[in-house]
């Protein structure tokens, strides 16, 4: 097994924890980039697990090992298939744009429901001496409010 | 006589239907009847390999090139079964849309629709055939970038924000299981699953197990297996119906026939049971309570969808070939009747306009056969005696009970709570919907027969499989004992030990890496 190529191992793990990095944030915008990110960090790492760089490419040219064609032909694959996503990510980023004025991925229906519960059985149950900052529950429900009917009342188009 | 022409059929049948209806994009009418004849001429093809990979399995070289080398399609019992049960469910969901469509319910751009529909058909099929690791992973990509379309048809507001969590997380998915496919490819120097199967136990055994944790938590997001489930309820349920029919019963069963098949194949031995097993009781558990407290009947359904999907990983998760058997003729069961209860919440939602709970009553009266129809595949999914679920379940608590482990045990009770939970939530939802006195301005408007058609037929399906379920249990126990023993496959692929029949260079030896091509040598 010949020893992989420490340079691009490194480009692998930089792609791949950027790419994560930005998957995690709100926006749909940053997460096309961070899909592209890690998605050519993958490719990259399979270009590696086909071996080092360097040998002849055509069966009979020379003595040598010949390079495996196998994981460029995958990543070829691969690389297809991501541009096609991509381009679909980006109109679905574009459309959100279009229909809400922004391109944030929202929370779950349900979770904003219980949020709301949460925050409205915490409000009943208030104790009148109890003070302090706003909990987590209503913090989440504060935080999101351009769901269902905020959003709807906001931009009718 | 040879038959294995057709075992490229349902992938080659649905990609030219595709472009077909592409092109005719102009001509709705037309688009119809080829979307259906494709279909039609699937099941066929599928039904067919389904009685002749009972003799053993059938195998075609794409492009004729010899296996390890070029990319092998492979049609054994497992597959066949899988193929036959989608091709009729995925033709029962067509004329459903159909029938939607032309009452003129604007549901979806119909151009879009059918050649979509079709590409995500290819997907599947090409899913449960592949002989190659890598060409799964492709087989995925086809039918998740038609999911990713069908999912915001229309593109409104609820549909996008439900898409793009969906496109997110599978793109996520997808990452990993490319991930764990350089790590095989680097282990092994091979893709071909028959192939992998010879050489993976050479490999190191914590290389192996960190490749077989990557490839079964790439699968576990797909069919949605706990910790990895919360995307599914949030998205399926605000896709137009016969979309999430169609992704309840087939995409979720995508990724438990690839555990089923990674597992059986590549790491016999079961390394992870009793995690799986574990997974599975959270599965289960976690599931149903959340359709216990769901209002919504499409994501009530979700939740069950979920639940459900740890009855299957219990069985994997046995080992035994009790255990197998189960687990797969329970796919079978799950695929349509997840189905039919998708298709008839679409009845229910044309009929009273809703789908909140709170909002609907009385629709027994008004609709009867809606009533029915619901009522049926509703009992199948708790288990009620003498339906396919409760035969399923039956063989599940069987191989859990033989199995004895105290784990096991768990499994079976908390299977037999999350069959009552079912039972549960989905009587709350029928004395909900269906009796009582309906609420005031509840619209009921007239449903086209042909969807009510469609779902009768899917539910008769259903029904089918409980008659037929001694021929077919025994089937899916023949197929559990192939994949224990794993040299029917292995044989069938690479008839002369190490490569295929077909055409190709030498076969590299063991390290693909290093080995040096020689040409000539055609087989």
């Amino acid at each position: 097994m010949i020893a992989p190529n420490l340079t691009l191992l490194v480009a692998v793990a930089v792609l791949v924890a950027a790419g994560v990095y930005l998957l995690l944030e709100r926006s749909l915008s940053r997460v096309v980039i961070g899909a592209v990110l890690v998605s050519n960090g993958v490719n990259l790492l399979i270009l590696v697990a086909g071996g080092a760089a360097g040998r002849p490419p055509i069966v009979g040219q020379s003595d040598e090992p010949m390079s495996d064609p196998l994981p460029q032909a995958m990543v070829l694959t691969a690389i297809v298939i991501t541009l096609g996503l991509t381009a679909f990510l980006l109109a679905m980023a574009y459309r959100t744009w279009q229909l809400e004025g922004h391109d944030e991925v929202q929370d779950d229906v349900e979770d904003r429901r219980i949020a709301l519960l949460a925050a409205r059985d915490r409000r009943a149950m208030a104790d009148a001496d109890a003070e302090g900052e706003a909990t987590l529950d209503e913090e989440a429900e504060l935080a999101h409010d351009e769901t269902a009917a905020g959003g709807l009342a906001r931009r009718a188009d | 006589m040879d038959w294995s022409w057709l075992v490229p059929l349902p992938v080659v049948l649905p990609l030219s239907g595709a472009g077909l209806t592409l092109a005719l994009y102009r001509k709705p009418s037309l688009q119809r009847v080829v979307s259906v004849v494709t279909l039609v001429l699937v099941l066929l093809a599928a039904g067919g390999l389904l009685v002749l990979a009972d003799r053993g399995p059938l195998t075609v070289e794409v492009g004729g090139w010899a296996t390890p080398v070029g990319i092998g399609l492979v049609a054994d019992r497992l597959s066949a079964l899988m193929l036959t049960v989608s091709a009729a469910v995925v033709l029962c969901v067509l004329v459903y849309s159909l029938a939607q469509g032309l009452a003129g319910e604007q549901f979806a751009p119909v151009s879009v629709f059918h050649p979509t529909y079709l590409v995500l058909v290819a997907g599947v099929a090409n899913a449960f055939l592949s002989g190659d690791l890598f060409n799964v992973y492709v087989g995925f990509e086809i039918l998740l970038a038609a999911s990713y379309v069908l999912i915001t048809l229309g593109g409104t507001r609820e549909r996008l924000r439900a898409g793009s969590i969906y496109v997110v997380v599978a793109l996520v998915s997808s990452v990993l299981f490319l991930t764990a496919i350089a790590g095989v490819y680097a282990a092994t120097g091979t893709l071909n699953l028959a192939q992998l199967a010879q050489r993976l136990g050479d490999v190191d055994p914590t290389v192996r197990l960190v490749l077989q944790v990557m490839l079964l938590a790439a699968f576990a997001v797909k069919s949605a297996v706990f910790p990895l489930s919360a995307w599914l309820p949030d998205s399926y349920p605000t896709a137009p119906a016969p979309v999430t029919a169609v992704f309840a019963g087939l995409l979720t069963k995508v990724g438990i026939y690839a555990m089923i098949r990674t597992q059986s194949l590549l790491f016999p031995g079961g390394a992870v049971d009793d995690w799986l097993m574990v997974l599975a009781l959270l599965t289960m558990v976690v599931g149903i309570l959340g359709a216990v407290a769901q209002d919504d009947i499409k994501r009530l359904l979700s939740f069950t969808l979920v639940s459900h999907i740890g009855f299957m990983v219990f069985g994997l998760a046995l080992g035994s070939d009790a255990g197998w058997t189960a687990s797969i003729y329970y796919v079978v069961h799950h695929i349509t009747v997840q189905t039919a209860l998708f298709l008839v919440a679409g009845l229910v939602e044309r009929y009273g306009g809703t789908l909140s709970l709170s909002r609907l009553g009385g629709l027994a009266r008004v609709a009867p056969v809606v009533a029915v129809l619901f009522f049926v595949p509703a009992m199948n999914l708790a288990g009620i005696p003498p339906m396919s679920g409760f035969l399923g379940k039956v063989g599940l608590l069987q191989a859990g009970v033989a199995a004895g482990t105290p784990l096991a045990w768990t499994l079976v009770v908390g299977s037999v709570l999350t069959s009552l939970l079912t039972l549960y939530a989905l009587v709350k939802a029928w004395n909900k919907a269906f009796w009582q006195e309906p609420p005031a301005g509840m619209p009921t408007r007239r449903v086209p027969r042909a969807m009510v058609g469609a779902t009768s037929a899917l539910v008769a399906f259903s029904l089918l499989l409980t008659a037929a379920a001694g021929p077919l249990y025994a089937y899916a126990g023949r197929a559990a004992v192939a994949l224990r023993e794993r040299t029917p496959y292995i044989a069938a692929v690479l008839p002369e030990g190490s490569r295929g029949a077909g055409e190709s260079a030498d076969v590299a030896d063991d390290e693909g890496t290093a080995g040096r091509l020689v040409t000539g040598g055609a087989g």
